[in-house]
């Protein structure tokens, strides 16, 4: 195939992708610099405002006065991100392991039961935990005819229950590349080890996660990306009431009306996501050298 | 250690009851949701035998029907688009020879796994609302022509990668020209990666819900929009039991896609 040819069966994917991705991404930089439309969208003039929100809050007199509570949310979802991929590893190192050792036909079947939630939509995967988290839900129900408890227990609408609901949405995107890279461990290099009296717990530091480390890092950033922009965990578990950044930017869009400030706040949700991006794909060539 | 088992690295102690749990995790939420669906009582958590009725009453809601309807019109518009694209694009990268610009297009087409949902679903209402497109189900299937693209040219690359170019060598070799060497070796092989790509860009536009709701307006609510509406109004049976028809349609098209791409590799 001539290079003429290539680049127009390439055209399309790229024009699509361009205008309608890409060019919308810069176009939100530009209304964060604009000033809120109090019936939705922007006016002129530019300003700065949008980014002081994060800081501060303007006060009648106009005076900006200290005011922290939006940064505090955005440190709120870093760190739920956070957690939420380290305990995504904890949880999902071992299932990899287990599948890599399993024979093919079986690691075929759980590959799919790994991949089939993630094709299975998210609305209705984090509406399962209202059922069993809720007053009336399953837990409280079995704990109250089990004769533990009288009143139920507030499960849902706290850290915790946001918590579950973004290692619940976003588990399999962490074993799926760990599984990628184990799968072609060479179990001469673990017999050798054990030969060599390895304890399991050697073997596993010194031969088996060095292996896993690249695709954990690859799961580390496909978990910590989507968890810190979601929107559906925090808002049916967590009520609406602890706000997440993703929230927050979809309430600028509707009922807030500040179309700046959320494009402010998804401008910095995509540097911060695009960077981890590029810092990971940095380190994996690095390490494949 | 005389007696002691061969020691079978394959083996370790516990690890399958552990993996069981994760397991159990993963799909006891679901049954329990499917079976709440069954149940007859309107108190959701109280059972009273089984029962259809919720989905009689789901089939019979007019604005259900209606979502539903807009849904799968958009689902299929997007399908139909983004394999187009997508099928174009993985020949190019996998066949085509890219002299530059060859990163850039890969970088390009992951964007939409990359960048975070929310961040998608505002900047697309933003670049809608900045030239003033109000045309509804045509927004949206713009929207999720976008973000099915690299679904769908996943199974096409891995397809076209798989399987190598002797066969289009073979064909070159007997004079077929571009076009003829396309339609009569390429295309054939690749139907079942292009069928499991369609199929997978279909379900991620059906069960799209952030970048939808952001996107769409009043005449045109798709059913995962009009689902979570009935969500925020509290449980219902109604909610369950349309859940449960979603869950059922993603699952049945998943595995249609995997036995169409498995038959590949007999072919």
């Amino acid at each position: 195939m001539g290079p003429n040819r290539t680049y127009l069966l390439i055209a399309p994917a790229m024009l699509v992708i361009g205008i309608f991705m890409v060019l919308p991404l810069f176009l939100a930089v530009a209304y964060s610099f604009m000033t809120a439309n109090p019936y939705g969208g922007v006016t002129a003039p530019a300003t700065f405002d949008a980014y002081l929100q994060f800081l501060y809050q303007r006060d009648f007199d106009d005076s900006l006065v200290f005011s922290p509570s939006y940064a505090l949310i955005i440190l709120r979802s870093i760190y739920l991100a956070i957690a939420t991929t380290l305990i995504c590893l904890v949880l999902g190192l071992p299932v990899a392991w287990y599948i890599v050792c399993q024979t093919p036909e079986r690691r075929r079947v759980l590959l799919f039961a790994v991949t089939l939630p993630f094709w299975i939509n998210t609305l209705i995967r984090t509406y399962c935990w209202i059922l069993i988290l809720r007053d009336e839900g399953l837990a409280n129900g079995a704990l109250r005819h089990a004769g533990i408890i009288s009143d139920p227990l507030p499960l849902l609408y706290n850290d915790g229950s946001i918590l579950l609901g973004l290692v619940y949405t976003f588990l399999p995107f962490m074993v799926l590349p760990i599984y990628s890279t184990l799968e072609r461990i060479d179990p001469r290099l673990i017999e050798a080890a054990h030969d060599l009296y390895a304890s399991r717990a050697a073997v596993f530091r010194r031969i088996v996660w060095p292996l896993a480390r690249p695709g954990a890092l690859a799961g580390a950033t496909l978990v910590f990306a989507p968890a810190l922009g979601s929107f559906l965990a925090p808002d049916l578990l967590g009520g609406g009431k602890k706000l997440l950044i993703g929230s927050l930017i979809q309430m600028q869009f509707t009922s807030s009306r500040n179309w700046p400030f959320g494009a402010a706040l998804s401008t910095v949700v995509t540097v911060v996501v695009l960077t981890v991006f590029v810092i990971r794909s940095r380190r994996a060539q690095e390490e494949r050298r | 250690m005389s007696g002691a088992k061969p020691f079978d690295w394959r083996h370790t102690p516990g690890l399958s009851a552990y993996t069981a749990l994760i397991f159990l995790f993963f799909y006891a939420p679901l049954l329990i949701l499917v079976i709440y669906a069954f149940n007859s009582s309107r108190l959701v958590t109280v059972w009273a035998g089984f029962s259809f009725k919720w989905f009689v009453a789901v089939a019979n809601n007019g604005s259900i029907r209606d979502a539903a309807f807009n849904s799968v019109i958009v689902a299929i518009v997007a399908t139909i688009a983004s394999t187009a694209i997508a099928t174009a694009g993985a020949l190019a990268l996998e066949r085509g020879r890219l002299r530059f610009g060859r990163s850039a297009a890969t970088a390009l087409i992951a964007m939409p796994l990359v960048v975070p949902e929310i961040v998608v679903a505002i900047t697309t209402l933003i670049f809608f609302s900045g030239l003033g497109m109000h045309h509804g189900l045509v927004n949206l299937m713009i929207a999720h022509t976008v973000f099915c693209i690299p679904f769908a040219l996943l199974p096409i690359q891995a397809r076209l990668r798989d399987m190598g170019g002797t066969l289009e060598e073979a064909g070159r070799d007997l004079y077929a020209d571009e076009w003829r060497l396309f339609r009569r070796v390429t295309l054939p092989l690749l139907i079942p990666a292009i069928s499991a790509g369609a199929i997978m860009a279909f379900v991620v536009s059906l069960d799209d819900f952030l970048i939808s709701m952001m996107v769409s307006s009043a005449g045109s609510t798709t059913l995962p929009v009009y689902i979570y509406g009935m969500m925020r109004l509290g449980v219902t049976p109604e909610v369950n039991a349309i859940s449960t028809i979603l869950l059922a349609v993603s699952i049945v098209f998943v595995a249609a896609a995997l036995l169409v791409g498995r038959r590949n590799r007999f072919a």
